[in-house]
């Protein structure tokens, strides 16, 4: 489990408990938090669920694979270097307390 | 005060319910769904739940705290049996009724039955819903147990995906197909042939030009086998049928609604009943040149959702976006942008042997559709080119030292 606060791009925090093994898309889709889309259904395809993760805890997060840096070259706002796909992180205790931040648009 | 019903709590419904309240919308707002689930996530019911490898709350869309934040009243296990456009309100089969000021239809569409002897016995599943896909989880487990093929019936998307699945699972396969290839109506005759290949690849059989006769059925009443036309009998513990789908335009047909093979809806999702719109499988959109266009695809669903909610609220939203699907078939993701009608040209992007390529479909010199395998970059480029109408020429498609990209560089 983890606790996953997501901040929209007006500044409007919401925080969801995750179980493990969920992504942090399924997360905030699911509890009906605006700012991610997920269209593909979270198979990292449709760069949806862009998200800016906290910058000091980008070293908890596994690397993203090639595929998720190609769509990562597609998404709608501007990509930073912490930008990651919600849909590929998966919560575990490791992201207890995690911060992210989404985007303008996903679209 | 305003009261907007949604019947229909699928892709659509959902969808359109969260966009009135993004819109500002503050009145009552019903979902009202046939099911006795929650909406749930339709694309996994042929891969990963089917499988067994998801839990029933990732499947939810919403959790039910979600819904109730956003004064979404959610009513499951209703069935509406009739709209009064005159009195404002739809009739619910417990006898009560519903009043409206705004109504959107988002009722989906149901599998095509077979109309063949047999096509009902026990083991003759379709899917659509969960409890179908449950069904034939159950279903494919008896098979196991019992060491019996499965038969599918279609070499459609669903069909070819419940084929996979049942590969994983370690089952026997045999898909039957009307025509000479493979998702003939939807893909070039290459990918057809490459797709046959990755089936074929993973033992399953498959048969062509094939006609069935009837379905055969032991005293019980359950199915034992596939007859075909030339006599032959193909033994089956368990047949899926996916021969396509009809929208449910019933209620709007009763209701004096324009109807051909589907609600028929501007670009807007509006009907021919100003207070009344529609979204998703259920509708047939009239296009500028007058043709109507169905489309069965999450993304028909979630953006016509947009428009119809816009709609509703006065605000014009049409959905014009170039039409995107997907499907997972074993570790190979296609993702197709554009519609592929009337394709005479086409141009194979990358190798094909690699696993990674994209098939570009084209009518003359104009780019029509985008078909990726594992090629996700590629796909959202290519609806970037679609939806400004920029055409590669064949011989740029072809070159993969060609970027694409230049040619949206404004």
């Amino acid at each position: 489990m983890a606790n996953i606060t997501y901040v929209d791009a007006s500044g409007h925090s919401s925080t969801v408990n995750l179980a493990n093994g969920w992504s942090l898309m399924q997360g905030a889709t699911s509890s009906g938090i605006e700012g991610i889309l997920g269209e593909c259904g979270g198979s990292c395809a449709c760069a949806t669920c862009h998200c800016y993760v906290q910058e000091d805890r980008l070293g908890d997060l596994p690397e993203p694979s090639d595929n998720e840096l190609a769509l990562l070259d597609n998404v709608a706002s501007e990509r930073k270097p912490n930008s990651r796909l919600a849909c590929q992180i998966k919560a575990s205790p490791a992201l207890e307390g995690l911060v992210v931040h989404l985007p303008e648009t996903q679209e | 005060m305003s009261s907007i019903v949604i019947v229909g709590a699928g892709q659509a419904g959902i969808q359109v319910a969260e966009a009135l309240r993004a819109g500002g919308f503050d009145g009552s707002l019903t979902l009202l769904g046939n099911e006795a689930h929650g909406p749930y996530h339709r694309p996994p019911l042929s891969k990963a739940w089917l499988a067994g490898e998801m839990d029933s709350t990732q499947l939810l869309m919403r959790a039910p705290e979600a819904l109730a934040r956003k004064a979404i009243d959610l009513r499951t296990g209703v069935t509406v049996t009739h709209i009064d456009r005159d009195a404002r309100q739809v009739r619910l089969a417990d006898g009560s009724a519903l009043p409206y000021t705004g109504l959107v239809l988002a009722t989906g569409a149901s599998p095509r039955s077979l109309p063949l002897p047999g096509g009902d016995a026990k083991g003759v599943l379709a899917l659509r819903s969960r409890d179908d896909a449950d069904a034939i989880a159950r279903q494919m487990a008896f098979c196991q147990e019992q060491q019996l093929p499965v038969i599918v019936i279609g070499g459609g998307f669903i069909g070819l995906e419940v084929a996979a699945t049942a590969r994983k699972k370690g089952l026997p396969v045999t898909v039957l197909e009307a025509a000479p290839r493979l998702l003939g109506r939807v893909l070039a005759p290459v990918l057809s042939d490459w797709y046959a290949q990755l089936h074929r690849s993973h033992g399953v059989e498959l048969v062509f030009d094939t006609r069935i006769s009837a379905l055969e059925t032991k005293t019980d009443g359950s199915i034992s086998g596939v007859r075909l036309a030339d006599g032959s009998v193909l033994p089956a513990g368990l047949v899926v049928v996916g021969i396509g789908v009809s929208a449910n335009d019933q209620l709007a047909q009763a209701a004096g609604l324009t109807c051909d093979r589907g609600i028929v809806v501007d670009a807007c999702g509006r009907t021919s009943d100003p207070s009344i719109v529609a979204a998703g499988d259920c509708t047939a959109r009239r296009l500028p040149n007058g043709s109507l266009l169905r489309l069965e695809s999450v993304q028909n669903a979630t953006e016509q959702g947009k428009s119809a909610a816009a709609a509703l609220l006065g605000v014009h939203k049409p959905f014009t976006a170039t039409p995107w699907f997907w499907s997972d078939q074993y570790d190979k993701k296609l993702q197709m942008a554009g519609l592929s009608t009337g394709a005479d040209q086409w141009a194979v992007r990358g190798d094909m042997g690699s696993g990674s390529f994209s098939v570009y479909h084209f009518h003359g010199e104009s780019l029509l559709a985008v078909d990726s395998v594992n090629a996700s970059k590629e796909h959202l480029q290519a609806r970037k080119l679609l939806d400004t109408s920029v055409s590669p020429t064949l011989a740029q498609a072809a070159d993969t030292e060609f970027d694409l990209a230049t040619l949206l560089v404004r």
